[in-house]
């Protein structure tokens, strides 16, 4: 068969089941359980409409239930367990976790991923700011932020050929076909250079990938937030004499500081989550690891499932402050 | 532009100077990729992308007719022809017929060849070999050349990774399994996420904030906690690897950003709309279909953006809950990380490879911007 048959069918097979399940859950409730005649036709209409929400719910809780709540605990249950052989596992307390503490690997994944923390997030906003300042009052400026915002629709696998090229180095004495050895060569640089396996500077190579994608995502909001600020405040500012810098760092920046910590913490999230660059560019190899690429390769190529859930069980810790802190304000919101 | 107080002219020229260089900074490297996909593998490597358009200056080694095609004109033995096919403008500058000195003669000068006779080669590519004896040999005598070669373009690449291209390069099958992942992966949890989001806005039940509160906080777990349990749950149940559960994973993993984005917007919608249709005697289920679907499709359109760029550019669900050993399920990303790993050097189709994996989500991207923005600043800012 065609696979864009297969396809098809397979689609039209997908959608169609969960289609069906809203139009005849409904419609037995209506129609088979609480119908709405007969003698009891208050009382059906009424308790109809209580259990209404949950059948609205059920399939998303279940989904979210088993997707995302069930894989914590599973996954912190695995983190204490070992699989003995032919079958079965058995507790074995903090044992993975010491094991996992006492792999240079893991030490490197870690050290990594604080300054991807430092690094891609800060620099993201920092672009985003830059961009949203510059681009806010050009005639031309909505262009520019649509060519900017691009990135984001790109795969984190496209991105990385794109950047391989432009990392991409030929030997000594030919054309450059890497943009980076091209100009480095251009400006005196000494021969080529292998940017992707200089221990240390490579990460920043590849953190480079992503804060090219996130610029634009933190651009579009902030951009937002600045164009909501009051008029009168920067006009109250030029009155009295400030130059734009001074109005930009002193009057802009602190009034959307809330969204900048939105935008933050965003970026935060995404870089804890980021696999895909690194598989792709370097496979942690040449000190490049990441946590969640240390934890793929407990998982899926040392088939170490006990260390590859402690390694997840970390990158749920280093979220987990933000997780309580969006619960927070969400709650606060609610009232 | 207005210029306001506080503003000077000079300031506006560095300001619009920065735009440009930034926006070019961003583009640069998207634009390399997308050049290179049209050359040839032999001007990838031999120069770079952005001196595409220009003709570029290459050191060939090429090689005369063969000696059966040479003619006696009186007591002389000749083969003429050219070194280029007919048609190209190719411009030699230098030539040699020594490996070791390949620049050593200029366009229509006349040499000694080793092996006995003259050569002369001309600018244009047109030479004339004489000898006073029968030239030998099954193959002409080498000519090394410094040529100035035009910008070539070709759809090749582009030929090769849709229709012709063998099991590695050959991406048409991946990319109908992209699309197989991506559609379904998209529609299931926009009309889950649109049920829950309207029971959480409208419908009154016991424990709806503490439910709002739980899926703000799912939105930050990250997915890696769910493959081993998940992959473990999918074998159990028995649909192992494949589409199944690769929509599944899709749908969970999005609803929590799904069901946010769609409740935030529902709850902004009037309430006498709704309080009047259920005064008229409509159901949840009516209102829901006929109001609140066709009112919320702002939202609906920035949260399907969404779903469809993350489903579309994917490798990590992918990769654990649906490529099995077969391979035939394989998907565009992961087709593209395998050429990097086993064909790195091969830029043309890798470069070509990632573009028709990108074009997609560029392409939505572009036409639906609008919504997206919308989704993003609803999603953020509250």
């Amino acid at each position: 068969m065609h696979p864009a048959i297969q396809g098809l069918l397979t689609i039209a097979f997908g959608v169609g089941g969960c289609v069906g399940y809203f139009y005849f859950s409904n419609l037995v409730l209506d129609r088979v359980i609480f119908p709405a005649r007969g003698a009891h036709i208050a009382r059906n209409i009424r308790r109809a409409n209580m259990i209404r929400p949950w059948l609205f719910l059920f399939p998303a809780l279940l989904a979210l239930g088993l997707y995302l709540a069930y894989p914590v605990v599973e996954t912190l249950r695995l983190s204490v367990t070992e699989r003995v052989p032919g079958g079965g596992s058995e507790f074995v307390g903090l044992a993975n976790y010491q094991q996992m503490l006492a792999e240079a690997k893991f030490w490197e994944a870690l050290q990594n991923n604080f300054l991807w923390l430092l690094v891609v997030p800060a620099a993201s906003t920092a672009f985003g700011l830059l961009a949203a300042q510059l681009t806010d009052r050009l005639a031309w400026g909505n262009i520019a932020k649509s060519l900017i915002f691009m990135p984001m629709a790109i795969s984190f696998v496209g991105a990385a050929v794109i950047w391989k090229l432009v990392y991409d180095a030929r030997p000594e004495g030919t054309d450059q076909i890497g943009v980076l050895n091209a100009l480095y060569i251009y400006f005196g640089g000494d021969g080529p250079m292998q940017w992707l396996t200089i221990p240390f500077w490579n990460s920043f190579f590849l953190m480079m990938v992503l804060i090219w994608i996130q610029t634009g995502f933190a651009m579009v909001i902030l951009s937002a937030a600045l164009r909501g600020i009051p008029e009168e405040t920067v006009e109250a500012a030029i009155v009295d004499g400030a130059g734009p810098f001074q109005i930009f760092f002193k009057i802009k920046v602190p009034q959307i500081m809330d969204t900048i910590v939105v935008v933050w913490t965003t970026i935060t999230i995404v870089v804890l989550k980021v696999f895909d660059i690194v598989f792709a560019m370097t496979n942690g190899q040449w000190e490049t690891q990441v946590l969640a690429n240390y934890m793929y390769d407990k998982l899926f190529r040392a088939n170490d499932w006990g260390v590859g859930s402690a390694s997840a069980m970390v990158i749920m810790l280093l979220v987990l402050p933000i997780l309580v802190w969006n619960v927070y304000n969400a709650r606060r919101e609610m009232r | 532009m207005t210029v306001i107080a506080g503003e000077k002219p000079a300031l506006i020229w560095a300001l619009r100077l920065s735009v440009v260089l930034l926006v070019g900074l961003w583009l640069f490297p998207t634009l390399g990729l997308l050049v290179s996909s049209f050359r040839t593998s032999d001007q990838i490597a031999t120069s770079g992308w952005w001196r595409a358009m220009f003709p570029s200056e290459q050191n060939l080694t090429l090689r005369t007719d063969p000696p059966s095609a040479q003619v006696q004109e009186g007591d002389l033995y000749v083969i003429e022809g050219r070194l280029f096919a007919e048609g190209t403008s190719s411009e030699i500058s230098a030539w040699g017929t020594s490996a070791r000195d390949p620049a050593a003669y200029e366009p229509g000068i006349s040499a000694e060849l080793r092996r006995g006779g003259t050569l002369m080669v001309a600018a244009d590519g047109a030479y004339r070999l004489e000898s006073t004896e029968e030239i030998s040999g099954k193959r002409g005598p080498r000519v090394f050349v410094t040529a100035t070669v035009p910008p070539e373009f070709t759809l090749e690449n582009y030929e090769t990774v849709l229709v012709s291209g063998n099991a590695t390069d050959n991406m048409a099958k991946a990319f109908f399994n992209t699309l197989t992942v991506t559609i379904p992966a998209t529609i299931i949890p926009i009309l889950v996420a649109a049920f829950a989001a309207y029971a959480l806005a409208w419908m009154e039940f016991p424990g709806r904030a503490l439910l709002v509160a739980a899926i703000v906080g799912l939105l930050v777990v990250p997915l890696q906690l769910a493959l081993i349990p998940l992959l473990k749950f999918h074998n159990e149940i028995g649909i192992g690897k494949g589409y199944i559960g690769v929509w599944m994973a899709h749908t969970g993993f999005g609803l929590p950003l799904a069901i946010y984005l769609l409740r935030n917007y529902m709850v902004g919608i009037p309430r006498d709309i709704i309080e009047n249709a259920r005064v008229d005697g409509a159901t949840d289920f009516m209102i829901f279909v006929r109001i609140i679907l066709p009112l919320s499709f702002p939202a609906l359109a920035s949260f399907a953006i969404f779903q469809f760029l993350w489903t579309w550019n994917d490798l990590l669900v992918a990769m654990v809950f649906l490529i099995d050993a077969t391979g035939e399920t394989t998907v565009m990303t992961k087709q593209i990380v395998e050429l990097l790993g086993t064909r790195g050097g091969n830029w043309e189709i890798l470069a070509t490879s990632a573009f028709v994996s990108i074009a997609v989500p560029l392409a939505v991207f572009f036409a639906m911007q609008k919504y997206l923005v919308r989704g993003l600043l609803a999603g953020s800012i509250k």
